[in-house]
């Protein structure tokens, strides 16, 4: 009863702190929105408005054909005519155009003789996602074209040979957006709960109020109920906020169930919050549990899979992911959003998350008391 | 004494001292070194786009010798690790648990409709929850057929109809390799952070500290000041970008194209301004937490999301790519995955140096005026 | 050494600095202040914290530009020259401003570097200054790892390293053992006897002020006085009297009766006699002494007697307290804190040697000692927020450090710097850590409004704690640490940071809950407020120098035909005793 109500006077102080102050409530709301914004529109690897020039030497009607059916994409933008190849170096050298089209002078000749004609596609690689992907964009128009051109001149004779037929499951027209803000919720919401947490202890511990704590009659364990319940629930006030935002702003689908969303979140949330500790634990002022939370934040990110694959990774960082609260998280999101996964489903994401908000959470209500200068 | 050997002793000093504090103080060797080079690692090792070895379930329902021709060619390949599905619907569950990214479905009518010149279907499906990781699937998979097909006309084997082929040639990356252009974007990254974070935190630290006072109160000028700040973390983030570099080139293997002194040169100009940002920071704000806060928020986080280091700026929405233009970074992104790519193509990186210049100078007079030898 | 024309050096004319506040009401720091210092003369800027005094020494060192008014040092006007200025006056920061991961050799070098001192004169100047300061045998160590008087001296060769014409110290003695700050004084005055030097300097020790040639006193940014310090004493002559406690009462009691009476300006304990200054007028009341018979000695008046006088006293003098009910412990004589050879090394550091001692039920228990001495250390061992690297510590039988929390709710702790949440309210504040120690529904309500009265802070429930005045910010974190009547007292460093006045105030509370049965540990800096203790403990380098009653103390120091000690003096001959002793 008496462990209830000092229980609740510290709650009720931790939530009055970070809402009495201004900063603190901005850091939940204003850089979250920030982010969540410049991630969705900024963080994406659809490539749009590639410049490209074109270079016809045949300047036959099907070298015309071709290229227009290219003009109409939507993912090119045409911004230069050239006359020769001396040009090429030129235009691609200078950043002027990121590819180069050039259809040869016996273009339509070869066609015409039964001859594979060649195109050739010269694409500045110093970005080379986007080269690729560009690539990918230019097989399909022409994988296009010679469709309709051996639909058109089937006199009966022959036929294309091998067509592929593709589909992608789970997001059918491949918008890199999904992929990005599904996961989302996770990434700011780790690192709201990291500030807020990280900065509560520390920041106590620099006005010397954390002794006053510690001498006053409350238990480790209460200490840590007390700090962890703002960041519990501002994180995942942010985080459900931004899965909310993810589907009503940004068209992302919802395939999943509600309750394999909050356990998962819920289970990252605590897990973080006894990261945040820790490193608050391990810091003796606001700065140093700033960087703290900084130095952790980016190799997690990097080593999530939340903007590069992890399957990319060589195979012992692979498995070192596998200790990344964020990698989980990220998948388990994934999975809910756009593969419809329930509870059971993402119960191997929820699993090795609990069993590091134990080691995590334990650990800094240890240090609490045993690392006081 | 004459006023010039006034100025050198003076500079010897303060020289001197932010040197002994340097190599004293942990916090900023972990910041100029061992934070770049845990970045350079992760992304080196941890960042790819590279899709290697992309784990794909294939159901053969034709055993035809076309078909296991093209099998044969799948298995070859250093993108795709292939498995065989005993049906479609296996193969789907395994799409579902995760455990291939990819199914390629041959159909039983293979053989028999490339036998009677008809088209075949080869159907693909693809685990399209990463688009861009999908994209590039798709790209390998059509390059693979693409191959197969040509080779196949060479052959006779088929008579095919007249039909444009591709002849891609990526310029400057040949593999497309992603790491040669994550690592030099890196590089800008770190400069980044030990321009601003590290220049505005050790300001900071003085003035928390009360040392800043104790220096005002000598015959120093503005000027001493700003140099004696700058110069030292000048140093230490080209040593960083060195050091990056050497780690770039030998264990990372990214190719420099450009030459050295360009590179040593355009970076310098890149540190000044970022140095630049980091002493109008510094000169605004006496306090560490405050300093770190907006390092990060200004400095570091446009530099991640803005430059195109990772993310294409030409295809965002407009307005994050006007945002664009007042990040520093940006301009030295494309100066590096030029340099280190490309080689010395003046008509690039002149541009973009200007405005870094631009930038440099803007920023340098900036703090000059705002650094006060008084403590209002 | 008087003021001529010819050699004044610094010249403050109607001098105005206003800190235009963001959000804040600006802060008026001077309101026209006039001042001049003299080449060979020792100047001092008096005044409690917050008085102006760092702003115009800043102000002098070209730091802070004016609002209204000028400053002239060597005839140049501080914002016109600064760096002019800059050239020729030696400046010593509060906090010293050295560089803590610099050694002293280091520290050194910067500065000549910094104010052009040519190379072939360094190693004479380096060679005198060292000697001078006695930094001699250290220059290889770091300046963090120097005591408070060491950087102290390190702080001041650093200003004087090329022989400027004036030395500005801000605040040069704060938290310094007394025995460096005397040396400190003798190194000033063998300067300006052989140099001709012009010394400014500013304290808020009040006995420093007696050893300067002229003092200016400063009060809310006002000059309300200015002389030689003997003019201020004479000016007292007759309102300065002795009383000598009876045996049945204690000096604090007898203090504590006298202090706020009608004509009685200040009161304070002065080697175990109470000391009154009058205001002149009212003629004391035998009533006041009853029921003891106290009989009135005139005594030599001071600098802080008149000092005293002087301020304006505007907040109502405190009254004795009223005393809260005295909680439900038999008023044995138990031992409730006992503490065994306790030793405490961080690293190579040992902090604190083998510490023993006991303090009793009911008793005003002090821990004294430079900063740096080790009794924050001992005071967080005690508390439980420090672990012991040897020896036993007993807190009412128990190690705080595993003890359960409901042993920690029988204490009440006021850390230093008044940790308080500074967002919260003042009423937040007090709910929040009455609940913390379980109090709850008309308890709780009551024992807020006892803090309300007790401690002024009714009119101020709803302000942040973080906006008080500093005097304020001490009441309540008192209240704070009263509210769940503790049976024991633990108060770091309470009276640092604060003005004389809110020093006076803070003890006579305390006289007040000690008599009431509270068993009160409290750490400070102050060697005079020993007085107010019933027995002490005075530490050195983490080492005890001496353990028992302040009268016990001070016989330590007694010598025959001198008057008698004070804490201070016997310091001085323990801490050199011991220096003797380890040589």
């Amino acid at each position: 009863m008496n462990s209830l109500h000092r229980l609740a006077a510290l709650i009720v102080k931790e939530f009055t702190l970070i809402l009495k102050d201004p900063k603190s409530r901005f850091v939940i709301i204003g850089p979250p929105l920030i982010q969540f914004f410049v991630f969705g529109y900024a963080a994406v690897y659809d490539v749009k408005h590639v410049r490209y020039a074109v270079l016809d030497q045949d300047r036959s009607a099907l070298s015309r054909e071709l290229l227009a059916s290219l003009s109409s994409a939507e993912s090119f933008e045409r911004v230069a005519q050239l006359t020769s190849t001396t040009q090429i170096d030129r235009i691609i050298d200078h950043q002027k155009a990121r590819l180069v089209i050039h259809v040869g002078p016996h273009f339509s000749r070869n066609l015409m003789n039964g001859e594979p004609a060649l195109v050739q596609v010269i694409v500045d690689g110093r970005n080379s996602n986007v080269a690729l992907i560009a690539l990918g964009y230019i097989g399909d128009i022409v994988g296009g074209f010679n469709q309709a051109l051996a639909g058109r001149m089937a006199s009966g004779r022959s036929a294309p040979g091998l067509v592929s037929v593709e589909r992608a499951w789970f997001n059918a027209n491949l918008e890199s957006q999904w992929f990005i803000v599904s996961g989302l919720g996770g990434l700011i919401s780790m690192v709201v709960v990291m500030i807020i947490t990280s900065l509560s202890v520390a920041r106590e511990r620099e006005s010397g109020t954390f002794d006053q704590l510690l001498v006053a009659p409350f238990t480790p364990a209460e200490i840590l109920i007390g700090k962890s319940l703002p960041g519990v629930l501002f994180g995942m006030l942010d985080a459900l906020l931004f899965a909310a935002g993810a589907v009503l702003w940004f068209g992302v689908p919802f395939r999943g169930t509600i309750a394999a969303l909050v356990a998962s979140l819920a289970c990252f949330i605590i897990t973080i919050v006894g990261v945040g500790l820790l490193v608050s634990s391990l810091s003796r002022t606001m700065q140093q549990a700033l960087l703290g939370s900084f130095v952790y934040i980016m190799p997690s990110v990097v080593l999530s899979g939340f903007t590069t694959p992890v399957a990319n990774m060589p195979g012992w960082l692979q498995a070192g992911t596998l200790l990344n609260p964020l990698r989980h998280i990220v998948v388990a999101l994934r999975r809910i959003f756009l593969q419809g996964a329930d509870l059971p489903t993402v119960w191997p994401q929820i699993w090795p998350l609990l069993l590091m908000a134990c080691v995590t959470l334990t650990t800094a209500a240890w240090l609490f008391r045993h690392r006081t200068q | 004494m004459s006023p010039s050997k006034l100025f050198f002793m003076r500079m010897r000093g303060m020289l001197r001292k932010e040197m002994l504090q340097i190599r004293r103080d942990p916090s900023s060797i972990a910041l100029a070194v061992v934070l770049p080079m845990a970045l350079l690692f992760l992304f080196g090792y941890g960042v790819s786009l590279d899709a290697e070895n992309v784990p794909v379930a294939v159901v053969m329902d034709d055993n035809g010798p076309p078909a296991r021709d093209l099998m044969a060619r799948f298995l070859g390949s250093r993108y795709f690790h292939f498995r065989q599905a005993a049906c479609v619907s296996e193969a789907q569950q395994w799409l579902a648990e995760g455990q291939v990214d990819g199914i390629v479905h041959l159909q039983d009518n293979l053989t028999a409709r490339l036998a009677q010149g008809r088209p075949a279907q080869v159907q693909a499906i693809i685990n399209g929850v990463d688009a861009n990781r999908a994209r590039l699937i798709q790209g390998y998979f059509q390059g693979l057929l693409q191959t197969w097909q040509s080779q196949r006309m060479m052959q006779g084997d088929a008579v095919a109809r007249p039909m444009v082929g591709l002849a891609p040639r990526i310029w400057f990356n040949e593999a497309a390799v992603s790491r040669n252009f994550l690592v030099p974007g890196l590089i800008t990254l770190i400069m980044t952070l030990i321009g601003i974070l590290l220049t505005a935190l050790v300001i900071a630290r003085e003035w928390e500290r009360g040392t800043m006072e104790a220096l005002l109160a000598t015959p120093l000028r503005r000027f001493d000041l700003l140099l004696a700040k700058v110069l030292p973390y000048f140093i230490l983030g080209m040593a960083g970008m060195g050091l990056s570099l050497v780690v770039a080139v030998t264990l990372f293997g990214v190719p420099l194209r450009g030459s050295i002194v360009a590179l040593f040169g355009l970076s310098a100009v890149f540190m000044l301004a970022s140095q630049g940002f980091g002493l109008l920071i510094s000169a605004a704000i006496r306090v560490q937490f405050v300093a770190a806060q907006i390092s990060i928020m200004a400095g570091f986080l446009p530099a991640f999301f803005l430059s195109g280091l990772l993310f294409d700026l030409e295809s965002t929405p407009l307005p994050i790519q006007m945002a664009s233009h007042i990040v520093p970074a940006r301009y030295f992104v494309a100066i590096s995955h030029t340099l280190f790519m490309a080689g010395d193509l003046w008509p690039v990186l002149l541009p973009n140096t200007i405005i870094l210049a631009g930038m440099a100078t803007f920023f340098m007079v900036m703090a000059y005026r705002k650094i006060s030898k008084r403590l209002e | 050494m008087s003021h001529t024309a010819a050699n004044i050096v610094l010249k403050v004319d109607r001098l105005h600095k206003t800190f235009a506040g963001q959000g804040k009401p600006s802060v008026q720091a001077l309101k026209g202040v006039s001042l001049a210092a003299a080449a060979g003369c020792v100047t001092g800027l008096i005044g409690a914290d917050g008085a102006g005094k760092s702003t115009l020494i800043r102000i002098a060192a070209g730091l802070l530009r004016p609002t209204q008014g000028a400053v002239r040092v060597l005839g140049l006007d501080s914002t016109a020259a600064p760096l002019e200025i800059q050239r020729w006056v030696g400046y010593m920061p509060q906090r010293f401003g050295l560089y803590e991961d610099l050694n002293v050799r280091e520290n050194m070098d910067l500065h000549a570097d910094l104010q052009g001192v040519p190379d072939s004169e360094r190693a004479v100047r380096y060679q005198r200054l060292l000697a001078m300061t006695g930094l001699g045998p250290f220059t290889r160590r770091m300046a963090g790892n120097l005591s408070g008087g060491m950087k102290q001296k390190l702080g001041l060769a650093c200003a004087l390293i090329k022989s400027p014409r004036m030395l500005l110290l801000d605040e040069p003695t704060v938290g310094v053992d007394p025995v460096s700050r005397r040396e400190l004084w003798k190194i000033v005055y063998q300067l300006v006897d052989e140099t001709g030097i012009a010394v400014l300097l500013s304290t808020a020790y009040l006995d420093e002020a007696e050893r300067c040639h002229q003092v200016a006193v400063l009060h809310e940014g006002e000059k309300i006085a200015e002389g030689p310090p003997a003019r201020f004493s004479k000016q007292m002559r007759g309102r300065v009297f002795i009383a000598e406690p009876p045996a049945v009462a204690k000096p604090r009691q007898v203090q504590a009766r006298l202090a706020g009476s009608d004509g009685i300006l200040d009161a304070t304990i002065r080697s175990g006699r109470v000391r009154l200054v009058t205001d002149g007028r009212t003629t004391i009341a035998d009533r006041l002494f009853k029921p003891w018979a106290i009989a009135l000695q005139a005594a030599d008046p001071c600098f802080e007697d008149a000092f005293m006088a002087l301020i304006p006293q505007t907040q109502p003098h405190p009254v004795v307290p009223e005393l809260p009910t005295p909680p439900a412990v038999s008023v044995d004589s138990g031992v409730v804190v006992q503490v065994a050879s306790l030793s405490k090394r961080f690293g190579a550091f040992e902090a604190v040697k083998g510490l023993s001692f006991e303090v009793r039920r009911g008793e005003i228990f002090g821990l004294l000692g430079p900063n740096g001495a080790g009794k924050s250390t001992t005071f967080r061992m005690l508390c439980g927020l420090l672990s012991a690297s040897g020896g036993d510590i007993a807190v009412a039988g128990r190690n705080l450090r595993r003890a359960s929390s409901r042993a920690r709710a029988r204490l009440g702790y006021m850390a230093q710097k008044f940790s308080l949440y500074t967002q919260l309210s003042v009423a937040e504040n007090l709910l929040f850590f009455g609940r913390a120690y379980g109090l709850s529904g008309r308890r709780l309500s009551r024992r807020m409004a006892w803090a309300y009265t007790e401690f002024d802070l009714g009119r101020r429930q709803e302000q942040p704690a973080g906006a008080l005045p500093g005097g304020y910010k001490q009441r309540l974190a008192m209240a704070a640490a009263l509210l769940h009547e503790p049976d024991i007292l633990f108060l770091d460093e309470p009276t640092s940071g604060v003005d004389p006045l809110a020093r006076r105030e803070f003890w006579l509370r305390i006289n007040g809950f000690a008599e009431q049965g509270v068993t009160v540990v409290v750490t400070t800096h102050f060697m005079e407020e020993a007085e107010y203790c019933d027995r002490l403990l005075i530490m050195s380098q983490g080492e005890q120098l001496a353990l028992g009653t302040p009268a016990d103390i001070r016989q330590l120091a007694r010598k025959k035909g001198e008057q008698e000690p004070t804490i201070e003096d016997a310091f001085i001959t323990l801490a050199q005793d011991s220096v003797d002793t380890a040589a």
